[in-house]
């Protein structure tokens, strides 16, 4: 049985249908911020970005090293689990797969980890191929620290807590281990297309 | 029936609480207590089937199968504009919930507990406020609520009576931004540090704070309980809206 508000017909560009609109989102010219603490302020000259095998080796890049890697322009869609999707957005960065050229991968999971304690978790398929970037610019110009700045992660077909924001880590695993909001009760996948919200989704 | 189930919510209550800003008590069909801070999703549905669902953060602590939403009116606010100006006793909603794990307030913690709140960010804040007026064992918790004038004050009559209290233990500031009613010994501006410092609780290791309001808000509040003392890892923060 459908329930009905009564008088509630919805704005008239409302987002459903729209091509790169998932269900259930709506879609915002704005870029709201989603995080669970402090922004964290992290000065370039002691930012570290390290990738760790799951043998232990670990590779890390100063900004300085970081920069001189090849990057790439990206213009995705975001789809945030709090319903907003943002579409057309330009993103600089490196594709993760380079960061991992040279590391030993065993591992099948990865966890990455923020400057300020966050932490989410995602197969490592998903960080290849053309999948994820370690952005370092937003629309031409240095991410804004409460946008994730210096550099965060950026994984736009999966929702977007999953592009952990202030990136300091990225740790390849055997076994998947939860992340932050993946232990507060969010989907351990979060696939936007699939309304993958929460655990029971 | 899990708290991801779509429940039939029924409007019991209606209260303007300013006129951008209204609480709405629902009457939820099947719904397991919640915890001071957590938010439900609410769908509309229109005759042609098209669906809205957004988050809004519950107001009042665990009662029964009632809770309290206060919706502040965005602009052209598809959801907010209708639960602000088209709602009435009896108006059907969908939601589901309770949701989110870490914005909350344990009961039983009686570490002391420093709320900041912005405007319509106060709602979650208010749960756990009124959640701890029934704790017996508690420790202090403090709220300041930066509001941008007397008219747009929510839940001011419950205010005015928490201040005439003074209750040690449960302490309210009302910080005004843009106009301070007559009498107010503070200017009316944003939040400061000093502010923090002169209405705020002390910032020992242990006290907890929780930070609600526009983003804006919020980045400077984090910024300015951080200067003031307090620790940057014991601040929890949710964010509305752009």
């Amino acid at each position: 049985m459908t329930i009905y508000s009564a008088g509630f017909t919805g704005r008239p560009e409302r987002g459903a249908g729209k091509s790169g609109v998932p269900p259930g989102q709506y879609v915002t010219r704005e870029f709201p911020v989603l995080s669970a603490g402090p922004t964290p302020l992290i000065p370039l000259d002691t930012w570290r970005l390290e990738v760790t095998g799951d043998d232990g080796t670990a590779r890390s890049w100063t900004w300085e090293e970081f920069r001189e890697l090849d990057a790439e322009e990206v213009t995705v869609n975001l789809h945030c689990v709090t319903r907003w999707s943002k579409l057309g957005t330009a993103w600089t960065g490196v594709p993760v797969e380079t960061l991992l050229a040279d590391m030993e991968v065993d591992g099948v999971f990865v966890l990455a980890s923020s400057y300020g304690g966050y932490t989410t978790n995602l197969p490592l398929v998903d960080l290849l191929d053309g999948k994820a970037w370690v952005v370092f610019e937003y629309e031409g110009r240095t991410i804004d620290p409460e946008h994730g700045g210096p550099a965060r992660l950026l994984v736009p077909h999966l929702y977007l807590w999953k592009s952990a924001k202030w990136l300091r880590g990225l740790r390849l695993q055997a076994r998947d281990e939860a992340g932050f909001w993946e232990r507060l009760g969010y989907h351990n996948y979060g696939d936007p297309w699939r309304e993958q919200r929460h655990w029971d989704d | 029936m899990g708290r991801l189930t779509w429940q039939r919510a029924t409007v019991v209550g209606v209260l303007d609480e300013t006129a951008t800003a209204r609480t709405l008590t629902l009457e939820v069909d099947t719904w397991s207590a919640h915890r001071p801070g957590q938010h439900v999703d609410v769908r509309l549905t229109a005759p042609d089937g098209y669906t809205a669902v957004r988050p809004y953060s519950i107001a009042t602590p665990a009662n029964g199968s009632r809770i309290d939403l206060t919706v502040g009116l965005t602009e052209n606010g598809e959801v907010s504009g209708y639960l602000v100006g088209g709602t009435k006793i009896g108006t059907v909603l969908e939601v589901r919930g309770p949701l989110g794990g870490w914005f909350v307030w344990d009961r039983d913690d009686p570490a002391p507990v420093q709320l900041v709140g912005g405007g319509v960010g106060v709602a979650p804040l208010m749960a756990m406020l009124r959640a701890h007026d029934w704790v017996a064992e508690r420790g202090p918790m403090g709220l300041l609520y930066s509001s941008r004038s007397p008219g747009t004050l929510l839940y001011a009559t419950e205010f005015a009576g928490r201040m005439r209290c003074q209750d040690p233990t449960s302490a309210v500031t009302v910080l005004y931004t843009r106009t301070a009613p007559d009498g107010e010994p503070r200017l009316p501006g944003r939040l400061t540090t000093s502010d923090i410092g002169t209405y705020g609780l002390p910032p020992l290791s242990g006290t907890r704070c929780y930070v609600c309001g526009s983003t804006g808000f919020v980045e400077a509040a984090i910024e300015l309980l951080i200067e003031a003392g307090f620790a940057a890892d014991n601040i929890r923060a949710e964010r509305f809206g752009p």
